[in-house]
């Protein structure tokens, strides 16, 4: 045990130096996404402190640690409560997938639950914690224990007068566990001043670990931050961090984006005048596209399209619904001659509908993940994205958007945004928050002229393509999404609607003929 | 008379070794118990440094902790014991009331 400490002693000198992320050995959380930001787990034979306040999911993060790591890292584990009973610890634990039962029955888990009330002592003279010392030396001993768990600590100044014995106690408690070289969590409950209320933080200085809870707009987002990782690179930023039955899910991190591979592989937009406006055919793979525009201008429509053209190459595509049944989408598209019940059946598409406001932002992004973790679409299409909104702010939105679109990125996964901007234009400012995560823009409108509103699209920008200036018109049939030939008055400005007819000499508005030539321009 | 001050008091002191606290428990238990309980007391000393699987299974944190174990319900009372009073409140031999703990 000493060994481990005496051996971490250079390291953490040499970490001064230029390469503190190798230095330092750590025990993999096994949870997912704060191994990552932690670069490998909590610093392996010392404790961390873990705090925040009540329900914030601290018992749960030194469970899940302790079950990966008798799971999967072959290091067994003792949780010390001082709060929750074994019973409840189990129970609660079963609710997040957890069979804490047969851990504890092959020895790989050991639970016990310290009891101190101060109504039942009393209290008579100059006393110690040596037998916690024992109990918990007992423990780690009789599994072998790689890890522990101290849930929560804090609960001795409740149980116990003297606090300045605990203090003195605590402080040595944690030296204790150093030099037994476990890797622990110790959680404190925060106040709204200090850290913990006691002041752990003072003894368990090598990595803090804050959580955090708020309600944001009747939906709860939790938070999780690095306050503090001596020796180690980690991120600061608070990340959101979600409970559901798979236990917690830190997010991924934003700054993994920047890695993936560019392709010049082109995939078709589906609407056949629109791809050569891309320059060549289309969108890239692995492109984010935004497809922004007013109610009604056709922005489901062109999702539609990419998804019908994706599963007609036989890729898998999952459609994020915010806003319209599965069922709705279907029956709408197929009014406009796409039909995405083969698809459906077939198993190449999938359609995940739930309303924005039922999760908070947080939980909305992971079970995105976790579906497309899942079942690896090669397409995704998210419908729109203006819906989350709904749950969060505008800067949140942004950041959780980079982070799925980072996460897409990296498994060459093309993703079409529809956005809903609201007449009036205040929407735009989100349009522009957005559109600078996304490699390509589309604008969608109906201009209203000469007494007609008319559909128009427009490529506001495509990263690395020489995409076409100009303002498109385009009409719905029944067979999709139709650019029309464009016509051009004498000043150089393009004529849309009756305007554009009139030129032409022909009414061709209702029934058009797809164009190729259209895009030769 | 109380109605359990009549039977046996079954005490058991949990200690750590020879610690001074552990060593000045036991002497003042024993003289505590020869003022007040002569003859209807017994003492039986746990030593968790050679036992120490029994801190989990009676629940112990603190040393020295004292626990009536008879006559019920359980009295637990942890310290060196030198305050002579309030160890007897706590072991119901003295009414609570009395001391104001």
């Amino acid at each position: 045990m000493t060994t481990a400490v005496r051996r971490r002693k250079p390291e953490s000198r040499r970490s001064n130096g230029g390469r503190p992320a190798r230095a330092l050995a750590k025990a993999p959380t096994g949870i997912a996404g704060l191994d990552e930001i932690t670069n490998g787990g909590l610093p392996r034979g010392r404790p961390t402190l873990v705090c925040g306040g009540a329900g914030c999911g601290k018992t749960l993060l030194g469970l899940e640690f302790l079950v990966h790591g008798a799971m999967e890292h072959d290091e067994p584990g003792v949780f010390l409560s001082f709060e929750e009973t074994t019973r409840d610890l189990m129970v609660n634990a079963r609710s997040l997938g957890f069979d804490l039962q047969r851990l504890r029955a092959r020895r790989r888990l050991l639970l016990d639950h310290i009891h101190l009330e101060r109504s039942e002592l009393t209290e008579t003279g100059e006393y110690d914690l040596e037998g916690l010392f024992i109990r918990l030396g007992h423990a780690i001993d009789s599994i072998h224990a790689k890890r522990v768990v101290l849930d929560t600590v804090e609960m001795l100044f409740t149980g116990l007068s003297d606090r300045f014995l605990v203090r003195a106690e605590l402080a040595r408690l944690f030296r204790w566990l150093k030099a037994k070289g476990v890797t622990a969590i110790v959680t404190g409950e925060r106040d709204a001043e200090h850290l913990t209320r006691h002041g752990l933080e003072e003894y368990v200085s090598d990595c803090v670990i804050l959580l955090d809870q708020r309600v944001v707009e009747q939906s709860a987002t939790r938070r999780l931050r690095v306050l503090k990782y001596r020796g180690s690179a980690h991120r600061g930023n608070e990340v959101p961090f979600l409970i559901d039955d798979h236990g917690i899910s830190v997010l991924p991190i934003t700054s993994l984006g920047l890695a993936h591979e560019a392709t010049t592989e082109h995939l078709s937009t589906g609407v056949a005048g629109l791809d050569p406006m891309f320059g060549q055919q289309g969108y890239f793979r692995g492109n984010s596209v935004l497809a922004s525009g007013t109610a009604g201008t056709g922005k489901s429509s062109l999702a539609a399209h990419f998804v019908d053209a994706a599963c007609r190459r036989g890729e898998r595509c999952l459609y994020f619904a915010f806003e319209e049944s599965p069922s709705q989408i279907t029956r709408n598209m197929r009014s406009i001659g796409i039909d995405l019940a083969p698809w459906l059946e077939r198993g190449l598409l999938r359609m995940h509908a739930q309303r924005p406001t039922s999760l908070g932002l947080e939980a909305h992004l992971v079970t995105m993940h976790r579906l497309i973790d899942n079942w690896q679409p090669q397409v995704v299409v998210v419908d729109p994205v203006t819906n989350l909104i709904a749950v969060g702010s505008e800067i949140e939105v942004k950041a959780m958007l980079a982070r799925l679109i980072d996460f897409m990125k990296l498994r060459g996964i093309t993703a079409l945004f529809t956005s809903l901007t609201s007449a009036d234009g205040a929407a735009e400012r989100t349009d522009l928050g957005v559109s600078s995560l996304m490699d390509i823009w589309m604008l969608l409108e109906n201009p209203e002229a000469n007494g007609e509103r008319t559909r128009v699209i427009q490529i506001v920008k495509a990263r690395g393509m020489a995409h076409s200036n100009q303002v498109r018109e385009f009409v719905m049939t029944g067979r999709g999404i139709v650019l029309l030939d464009v016509s051009r008055r004498a000043d150089g400005s393009v004529a849309i609607g009756s305007a554009r007819s009139a030129r032409q000499g022909v009414t061709r508005h209702r029934r058009p003929k797809p164009s190729r030539r259209s895009a030769a321009e | 008379m109380r109605n359990g001050a009549r039977r046996t008091m079954q005490l058991r002191l949990y200690v750590a070794g020879q610690s001074p606290k552990s060593l000045a428990a036991l002497a003042n238990l024993k003289r505590l118990c020869e003022g007040h309980l002569a003859g209807r007391y017994r003492i039986q000393v746990v030593d968790l440094l050679s036992q120490p699987h029994l801190a989990r299974r009676d629940e112990i944190v603190v040393i020295p902790t004292l626990v009536r174990k008879l006559p019920p319900p359980l009295r637990r009372v942890i310290g060196d014991l030198s305050n002579e009073e309030r160890v007897l409140v706590g072991l119901d031999v003295l009414p609570r009331s009395a001391s104001g703990s």
